[in-house]
């Protein structure tokens, strides 16, 4: 005969730690149903690609609720590993725009025409894995990968963290910016990469092509989320909290704090190298503009409103911030900075854990208790004393 | 690339370019003491520092042209009216944020990245609604203008003379202060072990605020000194923090000698490398080897040792 405490822990543990909860499950369900659904029903394509745009960036905030709301890895330079992922695939559609045919008035025919107007006869040897479609679609999320693998293996191995490593992060955005802004005949200087045409012969221009592009993308999203939602449920995701809260109470149990942070900055600069590619793929080019210090801090306060203890926070609060900011800009031009910087006191200040902070916090409980008492008119509540001690 | 020129003629582009990188080690240093301070003493990174010190600018812009039109008899010396003043503005506003703003996150310091960011998002788009999206000069009393002719082929813009003279001074003040006053006794025992400051009666919010506010009111002075030497612009500040936090970090935060040295080293291998390279691959190549060398000595040049 089994011991019934221990029937009792194990099916409490089976229960208690699920993949997703049922409320988990149905913010996913909704969040599904408005990207995939309502948006698509609702929205012009000219809006459409717009929602699909700011998703792009839902995938940075993703990033960030790993890496920064549960890691405690704050990184101001996301917008690097976004840039170059977009990089990445704007050089693959860049290369296949500029075909000899294309360009033939050139005086070197079958190079992008930036590098025509700067003088550069051939193609450089970092262009070239960039002509092959399923290499470009590695290397844009390997490259960012493997770079924050480098920066942030030198850093956490030296216990580097907290504002040091966020000031690095910036750092290196202002460095990649001026570099790109710099090497013109390289990267297209300030304008970045203009003038894309097709995938692998497909015409991402027309009006379909940008309706299933947003499919894709809000499909990848979905799939992000989930693989989000298993690194923070799996013991790593216990681990990275446990880091965050106590960092040398697990370095004494045996861990590697390194590798685990390592981890964690790693998988949010792959999400942003996707979320960089598909904004490449649905805007049609990419410039530095994406890169430095302003959109990197910016795609920061996307995760901070949504929550950043919150997967469909984060997501929610990008759709929200980029929806105000397009319709405050298009109104009130000089009102939407003041409007951001209040946004970003007031979410620190009074609103640590952001929408998703509120909703547990203020509306949730309210709900449960509006749904008990329409549920149990008379008070059956299943007396605590059972209950196993914690 | 170099056989060109004659030997002389060597040393005096390396003599100007030398005297390029002092002025920039003189901005720089400026904006960085306050910084630095701030960050030495209470972690928090103040990512609104160049707006201070764009308000530094403008109150001199404001002052230069009062001083023009309607006191024509101070203008050649209305620059020392107008760094006290800017002073006096970008300190009282930094006690302000401090007291409204900082004092509520020093738990948090990550999230104090964030507000300050948002603060700088405010005071940028306030100085762009007052006095415009274009960039505003000040003009030189006459005796700024100029230069002093050292040798044949070495002469010396005598604005950049002045700004270098004020940042000495500044920084000597701010050694003096920190180390020979009571107040930056107090400073410096709440910098090393917070509680046992409190503990022994120190004042402890008091010296946040106050610390807060001269961090703040040196960069208005950096301000007030970077108009002498270029014009001013609502984003002007931003341009410039990402270079100075990695100088304070460089430096080794809480160090004074750090922060010199860093700002010395940074700016001159800035300065020199651009006569060999765009400006904009010496920037790189200079903030790269910073990041590099943090990345293997992340303390920094100097490091103080301190009880946390």
């Amino acid at each position: 005969m089994t011991n019934p405490v221990q029937t009792l822990t194990k099916s409490v543990t089976v229960n208690d730690n699920p993949f997703m909860k049922p409320v988990e499950w149905l913010s996913l369900f909704l969040l599904a149903g408005v990207i995939l659904v309502v948006l698509p029903l609702m929205l012009d394509g000219f809006r459409l690609n717009l929602v699909g745009k700011y998703l792009t960036y839902a995938f940075v905030a993703l990033g960030l609720v790993i890496c920064w709301g549960y890691a405690g890895i704050l990184s101001l330079g996301q917008g690097v590993f976004f840039g170059l992922g977009g990089y990445g695939m704007a050089m693959y559609l860049k290369l296949e725009a500029s075909s000899i045919e294309n360009t033939k008035i050139q005086s070197t025919p079958g190079i992008p025409d930036f590098m025509d107007w700067n003088q550069i006869t051939a193609l450089p040897w970092f262009w070239q894995p960039f002509k092959s479609l399923p290499l470009t679609i590695v290397l844009a999320v390997a490259v960012p990968v493997l770079f924050a693998m480098l920066i942030s293996f030198a850093m956490f191995k030296r216990r580097v963290g907290g504002t040091y490593f966020a000031i690095i992060t910036q750092a290196i955005a202002a460095i990649l910016t001026i570099l790109i802004v710099g090497q013109q005949g390289y990267t297209g200087g300030i304008n970045g990469i203009t003038d894309l045409r097709t995938l692998h012969g497909w015409d991402i221009r027309t009006d379909s092509a940008k309706f299933i592009l947003y499919f894709v993308n809000g499909g990848l999203l979905i799939a992000c989320i989930l693989a989000a939602q298993y690194v923070k449920k799996s013991k790593l995701g216990r681990i990275l909290v446990a880091m965050r809260d106590k960092e040398d109470r697990v370095r004494f149990s045996g861990y590697s704090v390194a590798g685990f942070k390592v981890f964690a900055f790693c998988f949010a600069a792959g999400l942003a190298a996707i979320g960089g590619a598909m904004f490449t793929l649905q805007v049609g080019f990419m410039s530095p503009s994406f890169v430095g210090i302003v959109p990197s801090i910016e795609m920061v306060i996307y995760a901070a409103v949504g929550g950043r203890l919150s997967l469909f926070g984060a997501v929610w609060g990008t759709l929200l911030v980029n929806w105000a900011k397009t319709s405050f800009s298009e109104s009130f031009p000089d009102l939407w900075l003041f409007g951001l910087g209040a946004l970003f006191i007031a979410v620190v200040l009074a609103f640590p854990n952001g929408l998703a902070g509120i909703w547990r916090e203020h509306i949730e409980p309210r709900l449960t208790r509006r749904a008990k008492s329409l549920q149990a008119p008379e008070p059956a509540i299943v007396p605590p004393h059972g209950a196993p001690a914690e | 690339m170099l056989g060109d020129y004659s030997l002389g003629d060597l040393g005096a582009i390396f003599a100007m370019q030398g005297f390029a990188g002092l002025i920039l080690f003189s901005v720089y240093l400026l904006m960085a003491l306050g910084l630095a301070i701030i960050f030495g003493q209470m972690g928090v990174i103040n990512m609104a520092h160049g707006e201070f010190m764009i308000l530094g600018a403008y109150v001199t812009y404001l002052c230069s042209t009062f001083c023009q039109t309607y006191l024509p008899a101070l203008f050649p010396i209305y620059f020392f009216i107008a760094m006290g003043l800017a002073f006096l503005a970008s300190g009282a506003l930094g006690m302000l944020v401090e007291w409204g703003l900082i004092r509520f996150l020093y738990k948090r310091p990550l999230d104090t990245l964030l507000a300050t960011w948002g603060l700088s998002l405010i005071l940028q788009q306030a100085y762009r609604s007052i006095f415009g999206a274009r960039e505003v000069g000040v003009e030189l009393p006459s005796w700024l203008i100029g230069s002093v002719q050292v040798t044949d082929t070495i002469e010396i813009p005598i604005n950049g003379l002045f700004v270098m003279a004020v940042t000495i001074l500044i920084t000597v003040c701010v050694a003096l202060l920190i180390f020979r006053s009571r107040f930056g006794q107090q400073v410096r025992a709440v910098m090393s072990n917070r509680a046992m400051a409190g503990a022994v009666g120190i004042d402890t919010e008091k010296v946040d605020r106050y610390t807060f506010g001269l961090g703040c009111g040196i960069a208005g002075i950096a301000g007030s000194a970077f108009t002498m030497i270029g014009s001013t612009g609502p984003t002007s500040g931003q341009l410039y923090i990402v270079d100075t936090f990695l100088i304070v970090v460089f430096g080794g935060a809480a160090s004074l000698l750090g922060t010199i040295a860093s700002a010395f080293s940074i700016s001159q291998t800035q300065s020199t490398l651009e006569f060999f390279l765009s400006g904009s691959m010496a920037k790189v190549i200079t903030l790269l080897a910073v990041v590099g060398i943090l990345m293997l000595r992340p303390q920094g040049l100097f490091t103080l040792k301190v009880r946390r």
